[in-house]
Formats: C-alpha cells, sequence, structure tokens
C-alpha cells in the first residue's frame, strides 16, 4: 500500500538515502552507517519495485538504527531497498474537512474523496495532560441503554471500555451507543471518530452501512487498518484517530466519542513487535510496558480546563476465552474509569444488550448522576437493583441444589426480582433508546414487586416520593 | 566538581547511552540540545547509562550531554504544602504556565516558588550553639501547618553569629554560623537517600483513620506500613482518598503513581473544599500531592515515590505526623522492569528486576515513629497501594510487599461487586500492630475494647464456618442459635463493615461510633439467645424495625440521638417477644 499520507514538509533535499540494510527481521530493519537519526524518527524505504513504506526508529546509536516498519517488511531486501530518514516524528494533517473522512490505518484517505489540505500538522504521540489542567468529568451522557445509563452511567471525557468475548454482539453495542448518545438538555449530537484494528472486512463494512443509514458518517472520521492490513500499521491506527479526536475537542469545541475495535488486536500487535526485537516478555508473552503504552491511548480521552470540546472514549476488547483476569482487559481495567462488561450467558438466554451489571462499573457516575443531573433517586435505585440481583444470581445456585422450597419467602422475592432484572430491564430492543426517566422508573416498578420493607438501601423519603405505590396515591414525581 | 561534557552514543525509548562524562552512580545529567533531565543508573567502561525523565522523541547521536555531578535532590522548604508536583517535583501549575495544558520537554523549573516572601520568625539568638536538625525558626506556611526552619542535617552545627526576623524569599539567609555556614528557609537534599533521625521508636499510637473496619478490626500504627492490594475497581484509590482525607495525620503526601489523570484531578477539585476533620482548615493546607500519571514518563515515575517519601521525612523532622500514601507502588515497579529490560538486565520473577523486592524494602523501611535529630518526635505512616495483575496476590510485587509491611488490607472484587464498601476482605486481612496499640485503645477508646473486638471477629469466623454449610443444605437446615450467629454476622457486615465514604456523616466514623455499633450487634445477640431460650422463633428474630433504625442511625448527623432511640426500639422489642412467649407459655 502506498502510504499518501500527506507528511509534513521537511527539508527534502538534503536527506540523503541509504542502502545499507543489514538485517531485516520481521517488522524490524537494521541499517548501518547512518549520519545522527534521532529517536522516534519518521523514515521512507523504497522497494527494488518503487513502491514505498514507512517506519519509525526504535532505537538510534553510533553503529546502526533499528527501523520498525508501519506496512510490513514483504519484498525488503539488504541489497537494493533504500532507506531515507525525514527528520521528524509521524505527523497527521488534520482541518475540520477531515469529517466524514475515511482514511486507512496509516491515515491515507481511502474513501475516494480529495486530498484534504492541512490546518495543521500534529505529532500523533500526544503529549500528556497535565493532571493540573484536566477539568473533572461531570457531564451526564445518556446512550439510551439501561443498564449504562442507569447502573454504570457515563459522562463526558471517561474512558469506559467494552469487556467483550468473540461471538458476541458488541458491536451492535458500540454502534447503538455511538448512535444514541446525548448529553441531556443539549442538542449537540456527538463527532464520532472510529478506528477499526485488524477487525474484518465484513466488520468493517456493517460499521460503514450503519454509519450512512443513520446519517453519522457527516459527524465521523473513520481510520479502518483491517484483517489482512499489516499487524505493525495497528500502533498507528488509534494515535491517528486520537489526534483526529483531539484536535476536533479541544481546536474545534466538538464533544468526541472515540470508538476502537477492537484493542485486543493492537495488543497482539505490540507482542509481535517485542517479540521481534527480543525484549524480555512480561505476562503471557506482552511486553512489560504494555501498561504504559495502553496508557498513552486510554489517558488521552478527558476534559480541559477552559475548552469546550471533550474526549469520551469507548474502546472494545475481547477477552481471550472470555477471561478478565488475561492481560489485556486485566492492564485496560487498571487504567480505564470503569468497564462495562458483555455476559456469554446472558446472551446464549437471548438478552440483547447481554450487559452484566455485576462486574460492570463506572467510577465516574456519582459524579455525573443524581439532583439537576438525572434524578435524586438515581443513585439510590442503582445500588437497590444491584444488591437484589446479586443476591438474586447467589440464590440461583442455591436452588439449583435446595430447590426452591427450601428458600424464605425474602428469598423468593429476590429470586424473581433477580428474572425480572433480566428481562425486562437488561432486555431492551436495539432501536430502543430509553430516558435515564423511564429507566429510573423502569426499576421502580421492578422494586415494587419487593416487600417495601425490604428496599434497606432506599431510604424512606425517596422512597415516598417515587415508588409507584405513593406514586399512584396522588404525590407526583417531580422530573427535573 | 568540574561539569564535564560528553555525546549521546545511543537511544532506546527512556534510556540514552553517552559518553565522555565519566559520572558516579545516580548524578543527574543534562541530555541533547534541549537539555532534558537524566540520572546515570548504569556505568559500563566508557559508557554511561541514563533514564531520561522526559520524552526522547528526535534525540541523536552526537548530541551533547553534560554532567551535572549532583544527584537528583528535591528542595525543601516552606511552600510544599498545597502543591501538586510531577515525578521530579516539577510544579504543574507553573509547567501549565509555562507551557500550557499538555507537558511538554525542556522545561526547567524548581520545586518551590523562590520570588515568594515568607515571615520568618527566629526561635535562636546570636551567641547560641545549634546543632544539625534544631529548629531555628517558624513560618506560617498555611492555615493548619507551622512549618519549622532547621538546620540542615547536612550543615555542621555551630555558634550563631548573625540571625534575621522577617520577610525573607527561601533563598535568602535568614542565619549564619561561625563556621561561616550561611543557612537559609531551603535546603536540597538526594531524594534516593533517607534523612537522618535520632532514633526508631515502636510504633504505639494508632493512625486513626475514620474507617470502621481499620479502625476497629484492622489498625494501621502512626509509624506503620500498610499494603493495599486488589484487583480493578475493587476500591483501591477509593481507599487512599479516604484515608488522605481523614486520617489524623498532621501532613498527608499522596503520590499518584501511574494511575489515572482523572483522579488527580478530583484530589485537586475535591481537597481545597473539604474540610479537615481534625482542624476544620481545608484539606489542601496539610496535603501535598505528586502526580505522575500513567502516560508521563516512566523514568520520573521510577523517581515519584522517593520524591515523596523525602518530603514526608521533612515534615517527620519537624516533628509531625506524616501519612504518605503510595497509588499505585506497582505501576512503579512496572517502571523498574520497563527501565531494567531496556537495560537488558537479567530479569527476576515474570520480567520484574531481582532487585524488585529490596527496592520495596529500602521504600517502607525509610517509613517509622522516630525520634528525630533536635529530640522530637514524628512519624511517617506509608500506605501502598499494589494492583497485582489478574487480581492474583501470588504475584511478586504484592508478594514482596506483604514480606515487608505489618498491615494488609485485602480488598476482594467480590465484595465490591455486592457493592460492600470498602471492599476488604475481613477473613484475609490483618495487622500485626494490636499487640502495641492495645493499651492505647483500652485508655482512650474503651476499657474492654480489645475483647469486644476479640467477640466481633469470632463471630465472622464462625459465620464463614457456617456458610460453607448454608451453601449445601441452605439456612433453614441450620439450628436456631447457628441462625442466629448468622444473623449477628450479617449485622457487623452490614451495619459495622459496610461504610459509604460518599455520606457525608457515614464517610468519617470515630472510636466512639465504631465501639457502640459493636455493643449494639453483640446486645442484639445476647437479646436473640435469651428469646430463642424462651421459645421464640427466627423469623420473629430478623428484620425487626429497630435494626433497620440502627443500620440508619450511621447516617444521621445527630448519631447519638438516632443511636439512643434505636437501642431502646431494640430493648422494647425484646420485651413485647418475651411477654407474647410468656402468654403463650400460659394459655399453653
Amino acid at each position: 500500500m502506498a502510504a499518501k499520507t500527506p507528511a509534513a514538509p521537511a527539508a527534502q533535499t538534503t536527506q540523503k538515502e541509504y542502502r545499507t540494510i543489514s538485517n531485516v527481521k520481521g517488522p524490524l530493519v537494521f541499517v548501518q552507517k547512518t549520519h545522527a537519526v534521532g529517536y522516534g524518527e519518521l523514515v521512507q524505504l523504497r522497494l527494488p519495485n518503487g513502491q514505498t513504506r514507512r517506519g519509525q526508529v526504535l532505537d538510534t546509536s553510533g553503529k546502526h538504527v533499528v527501523v520498525q516498519v508501519f506496512e510490513g517488511t514483504t519484498g525488503i531486501d539488504n541489497d537494493k531497498t533504500t532507506v531515507k530518514f525525514l527528520g521528524e516524528t509521524i505527523k497527521f494533517g488534520v482541518s475540520k474537512n477531515i469529517l466524514g473522512r475515511v482514511f486507512s490505518g496509516a491515515g491515507a484517505p481511502i474513501d475516494g474523496g480529495p486530498e484534504i489540505i492541512p490546518d495543521d500538522y500534529r505529532d500523533i504521540i500526544g503529549a500528556a495532560i497535565n493532571p493540573y489542567s484536566r477539568a473533572s468529568p461531570h457531564d451526564f451522557i445518556q446512550t439510551g441503554i439501561s443498564t449504562i445509563d442507569g447502573n454504570n452511567s457515563l459522562v463526558r471525557g471517561q474512558k469506559l471500555p467494552i469487556f467483550s468475548g468473540s461471538g458476541l454482539p458488541h458491536n451492535d453495542i458500540a454502534l447503538q451507543i455511538a448512535r444514541q448518545a446525548k448529553v441531556r438538555g443539549t442538542d449537540e449530537a456527538f463527532a464520532v471518530v472510529f478506528a477499526a484494528m485488524g477487525i474484518t472486512n465484513e466488520e468493517a463494512k456493517k460499521f460503514m452501512g450503519e454509519f450512512e443509514r443513520t446519517g453519522a458518517l457527516k459527524r465521523a472520521v473513520i481510520f479502518q487498518n483491517l484483517a489482512d492490513d499489516p499487524a505493525v500499521e495497528r500502533l498507528l491506527t488509534p494515535r491517528l484517530a486520537l489526534t483526529a479526536a483531539e484536535y476536533l475537542a479541544f481546536d474545534l469545541g466538538m464533544h468526541v466519542l472515540v470508538i476502537f475495535t477492537d484493542v485486543t488486536n493492537y495488543c497482539e500487535a505490540l507482542r509481535q513487535i517485542g517479540a521481534a526485537r527480543e525484549e524480555v516478555p512480561g505476562r503471557r508473552g506482552y511486553p512489560g510496558y504494555m501498561y504504559t503504552d495502553l496508557a498513552s491511548l486510554y489517558e488521552r480521552a478527558g476534559n480541559i480546563k477552559g475548552k469546550k470540546g471533550s474526549v469520551t472514549q469507548f474502546p472494545i476488547l475481547t477477552m481471550p476465552g472470555d477471561d478478565i483476569t488475561h492481560p489485556i482487559p486485566d492492564l485496560s481495567g487498571y487504567i480505564t474509569e470503569g468497564q462495562i462488561v458483555i455476559s456469554r450467558e446472558l446472551h446464549r438466554k437471548g438478552v440483547y444488550p447481554p450487559i452484566n451489571v455485576l462486574p460492570s462499573l463506572s467510577r465516574l457516575m456519582n459524579a455525573g448522576i443524581g439532583g439537576h443531573k438525572t434524578r435524586d433517586d438515581h443513585k439510590k435505585v442503582s445500588d437497590q437493583c444491584y444488591a437484589f440481583y446479586a443476591e438474586g444470581r447467589d440464590l440461583r445456585g442455591l436452588v439449583a441444589i435446595v430447590g426452591k422450597d427450601a428458600l424464605s419467602s425474602r428469598d423468593l422475592q429476590v429470586l424473581d426480582f433477580a428474572e425480572l432484572f433480566e428481562n425486562r430491564y437488561v432486555r431492551q430492543g436495539r432501536d430502543e433508546d430509553r430516558s435515564i426517566e423511564d429507566t429510573l422508573d423502569l426499576g421502580w416498578e421492578l422494586l415494587a414487586t419487593v416487600d417495601e420493607k425490604l428496599l434497606t438501601r432506599i431510604d424512606k423519603k425517596t422512597i415516598e416520593q417515587f415508588h409507584p405505590k405513593y406514586k399512584k396515591a396522588g404525590t407526583p414525581v417531580k422530573a427535573h | 566538581m568540574v561539569n564535564l561534557k560528553g555525546t549521546v552514543y545511543r537511544v532506546s525509548g527512556p534510556v540514552v547511552t553517552a559518553t565522555g562524562i565519566k559520572p558516579a552512580m545516580y548524578d543527574i545529567v543534562r541530555v541533547g540540545d534541549e537539555r532534558l533531565m537524566g540520572e546515570v543508573i548504569q556505568i559500563e567502561g566508557e559508557y554511561s547509562i541514563i533514564q531520561v525523565y522526559e520524552d526522547t522523541s528526535g534525540v541523536k547521536p552526537g548530541e551533547p550531554v553534560e554532567n551535572t555531578g549532583l544527584p537528583l535532590v528535591v528542595e525543601l522548604g516552606p511552600g510544599l504544602l498545597t502543591s501538586i508536583y510531577d515525578g521530579i517535583q516539577r510544579p504543574l501549575e507553573v509547567l501549565q504556565d509555562k507551557m500550557g495544558h499538555f507537558i511538554l520537554r525542556g522545561v526547567d523549573v524548581p520545586g518551590l516558588d523562590h520570588s515568594k516572601k515568607w515571615e520568618f520568625k527566629p526561635l535562636v539568638k546570636k551567641g547560641d550553639a545549634i546543632k544539625p536538625g534544631q529548629v531555628i525558626g517558624t513560618v506560617q506556611e498555611s492555615t493548619s501547618i507551622l512549618h519549622k526552619i532547621m538546620l540542615p542535617p547536612n550543615v555542621e552545627g555551630g555558634k550563631v553569629t548573625d540571625v534575621k526576623a522577617g520577610s525573607f524569599t527561601i533563598e535568602e539567609t535568614i542565619l549564619t554560623l561561625d563556621n561561616g555556614a550561611k543557612v537559609a528557609m531551603m535546603h536540597k537534599w538526594p531524594v534516593r537517600k533517607p534523612r537522618p533521625f535520632a532514633e526508631k521508636q515502636l510504633p504505639t499510637i494508632p493512625l486513626i483513620t475514620g474507617m470502621r473496619i481499620l479502625d476497629g478490626l484492622f489498625p494501621i500504627a502512626k509509624g506503620g506500613t500498610a499494603a493495599i492490594p486488589g484487583p480493578f475497581g475493587s476500591g483501591k484509590t477509593v481507599t487512599q482518598q479516604s484515608l488522605a482525607k481523614y486520617s489524623n495525620a498532621q501532613v498527608v503526601v499522596y503520590i499518584g503513581c501511574g494511575e489515572r489523570g482523572n483522579e488527580m484531578t478530583e484530589v485537586l477539585t475535591e481537597f481545597p473544599v473539604l474540610e479537615d476533620p481534625q482542624t476544620g482548615n481545608p484539606l489542601m493546607a496539610r496535603t501535598c500531592l505528586i502526580a505522575n500519571t500513567s502516560n508521563m514518563p516512566v523514568a520520573a515515575r521510577e523517581a515519584s515515590c522517593y520524591t515523596g517519601i523525602t518530603i514526608a521525612e521533612y515534615y517527620r523532622d519537624m516533628g509531625y505526623d506524616v501519612a504518605l500514601m503510595a497509588d499505585s507502588t506497582s505501576r512503579w515497579a512496572e517502571a523498574m522492569r520497563e527501565i531494567g529490560s531496556r537495560l537488558e538486565e537479567m530479569p527476576g520473577e515474570e520480567g520484574y528486576p531481582a532487585y524488585l523486592s529490596a527496592r520495596l524494602s529500602e521504600f517502607y523501611e525509610r517509613a517509622g515513629r522516630c525520634t528525630v535529630l533536635n529530640g522530637g518526635e514524628g512519624s511517617i505512616s506509608v500506605i501502598g497501594a499494589v494492583s497485582p495483575a489478574g487480581g492474583d496476590f501470588s504475584e511478586p510485587v504484592t508478594q514482596a510487599t506483604l514480606r515487608i509491611v505489618k498491615v494488609f488490607w485485602a480488598l476482594d472484587a467480590k465484595l465490591a461487586q455486592r457493592r460492600h464498601f470498602p471492599a476488604i476482605n475481613w477473613l484475609q486481612s490483618y495487622s500485626l500492630y494490636p499487640e502495641y496499640l492495645a493499651s492505647h485503645y483500652a485508655e482512650h477508646a474503651a476499657p474492654d475494647w480489645n475483647e469486644t473486638k476479640a467477640q466481633i471477629m469470632e463471630i465472622l469466623q464462625k459465620e464463614a464456618e457456617l456458610q460453607e454449610i448454608v451453601q449445601l443444605v441452605g439456612s433453614d437446615a441450620l439450628p436456631p442459635e447457628q441462625q442466629v450467629t448468622l444473623e449477628t454476622a450479617r449485622l457487623i457486615r452490614e451495619i459495622y463493615l459496610q461504610q459509604n465514604a460518599y455520606d457525608k456523616v457515614d464517610a468519617y466514623s470515630s472510636l466512639q461510633k465504631d465501639y457502640k455499633l459493636w455493643k449494639a450487634i453483640l446486645r442484639y445477640q445476647t437479646l436473640s439467645g435469651a428469646a430463642l431460650k424462651m421459645g421464640a422463633t427466627t423469623k420473629e428474630l430478623t428484620g425487626l424495625a429497630a435494626v433497620t433504625d440502627l443500620a440508619r442511625a450511621r447516617f444521621e448527623a445527630k448519631f447519638e440521638e438516632a443511636y439512643a432511640a434505636a437501642m431502646k426500639g431494640l430493648e422494647n422489642a425484646f420485651t413485647e417477644m418475651a411477654a407474647k412467649a410468656k402468654k403463650h407459655e400460659v394459655l399453653a
């Protein structure tokens, strides 16, 4: 694939081309006897057949330079291939015209549209946001999905991954979120930056089709690295996407939702490079610096004091073997602000979206809910549903052993609640966009099936204000 | 020492090799045209290996390297509190002013404000003989803390020849000695070198945290060490932040080491408005924050824990009780692993360097309750979060930490999933301090505190055994006495152990409140046992309204009143039950 990305204009004339490649190993190329080359510099390789490839300097010394080639090393030899060091790091040309466009995983437009004339070139390895400059995320995003809005609320500037498994409908959920997400009280739609990393052509088509169908494409920027594209290119894709997102958010003041799929493929690429460099591996062969590397992506979500826009991240990853302790979900969970966990069990039962609320978590939920943001009873309804559902699921295990007869009346009520919770609250249509009031009212409806005395997580005042029993008696429920 | 200049030979990520600088180990060097700050971590013949604290993109072989001949130091003096620093004590606020919202590189900023004037009140006069560590005067640093200016431990003592009172910057000389030494309010100290003290003391005073499960069951002493390991989402950070907010330390140093940026922002927005329960002043007035988030350079992350503990030692030397929170030590260990692997060192377990355990012990050993050089007493309590991979406590960082620390607060994902917070597992956790603290509790909290605690622990232990049977046969199959034990244990879990860190009242619980809750629950057990003997059924014993009232009393600002009412209700309920039972007997 020819790289057509607008490389920043550099002093092209003084650059030497070397024909001193000594070794080619996996994605790495070793070049001898060069001038002093900077760490992280962009490299252009010209193959004997005239093709060009791009790479980046991983190690530089007086002896040799190690270059990691993004678009694969197929066809690179140590005789005729020439190497040129471009004297600067990898950049992406940004402009407001990137909206509605589709780029390759390496940042070249692939939708046949016009060339983009960049307003600026941005280093794709973004700098860290100064923690002092961050603004606390607290604007509730309504996704229209009860299990997220009600129990694991998302706020603007958060990074909330979907932990899924192969064969589960995580893509449908991501699309539904992208379609329905809005901040209450505003008509502002989110701009979507979508980075496909190593997904199949079919999946990519589905995403594109959906974006076109719903008209979301107009406010989307898409980067596609598909399953048959070079794995090393995957290291660039999310960084390009985040560079675009930061530009839209912090320069143009837009609220941006970034969707990555699939982070697992990204980590595989990272491991591949690590192995080629003969690095000491960490757990399960993944590089020891994977935490830092993933953090350099996830931490690019956030809000900045005094800037209007925001970057919210929705990374999707498939847990190998549904194992949440696998290094990829594990390290992600330590960096992100919670996680939405997709359950195979619920999926088998035919529940969509099969989100298991128990291991799911939103760390920033408390900042985004209650009072004028959603409703006063939000936290309490959520806590009570959690407590009953967790207990109900445990009881199912007990019922399997001792039968229902051994249960107390309290236990039976909780058991039934768990069933209702899955079938009424968790389950919803693929196009069903529930407002937060609908979600909370539904929660109350289910809680009302349980004896009021058992609602220990909700205080009396809240019960009197929101419990359907009292509501019918004429106390109006005040919606904010 | 002459500043030697050399050149860059090789760049590989944060590790740079230089020639021609002839440094000593841990000397600070300036790398490249942008003079990035780095530290020498290995010397191989003419090659010096340097870890660079900033991003090295674009650095080329042949660029200049300069050896400063000095180790990594922090500036110690008034102005540390209320500040937020990166891992190498660069104030983040100043960095924002100099380079905007993103952290760029090549900016060198001192840790303290060198132009600000502080009002210095001397405590010594001309002719006094003073020793290192002695307090020479004071500065009101924040609303909470009176900063004591000491003769630095690395300055020789002598007779005061001149001392000034008034308003000075931290660099101006405020005192001179007959040996020629000129003393200012600020001095520098190398972070990797523990500050000297006179003698370590046994930790006999508890650090009161306001968290019921910690203060009651697994206490940490002032000067003690504790580890909080737990998988993600189990509440490490919430626990650390609670400790930073409510513990009765006088100074808090909070290190965000390789963690989330938004969490530091949360601390930064909350602490200035939250009140210190001890003094009523803003919490920020006693706090120093160090934030080297996960995406900031790893070498600076490695340094951040040393920077933090050196600042803590400085306040200990003034005679304060300091609490240091490190969140998370696993990220610190990972920074060591990353640097180690770039050096192509032979790795130990799971790729971590073989010196991991030694580094961790050195760090935790800097905690302690000490008689300081001037004869006063100060302490540093260190509380380190650990983030074990996959939540598996058998991994090297958790294991190496547990060999050193005396308190283990095991966080449990299962508890967190049920929204039982703090999700500290009461069966796995332990504290080795109660033997030193027992008499303090008996004297200051309640005479039978230790016995009561033993009773509570026994019920919890018993519950765990009974639960195994319940899993097989259901609770109804147990004899009534055991069902009462289960019910009592449930109350301990729900009323005592669970605590809402987000509730204004419940977030902080005093020892008196802890003790009262214990007593109430034990009273319930006693009354229930008696009621059973009189023929009450287990059904009557569960779901008492008075018990719900007791649970709710925790959230009442007027706890005493609500508690008294609930207890009255409890006694009445059982009296009624007894009356009813008697009637039955008569009828029968």
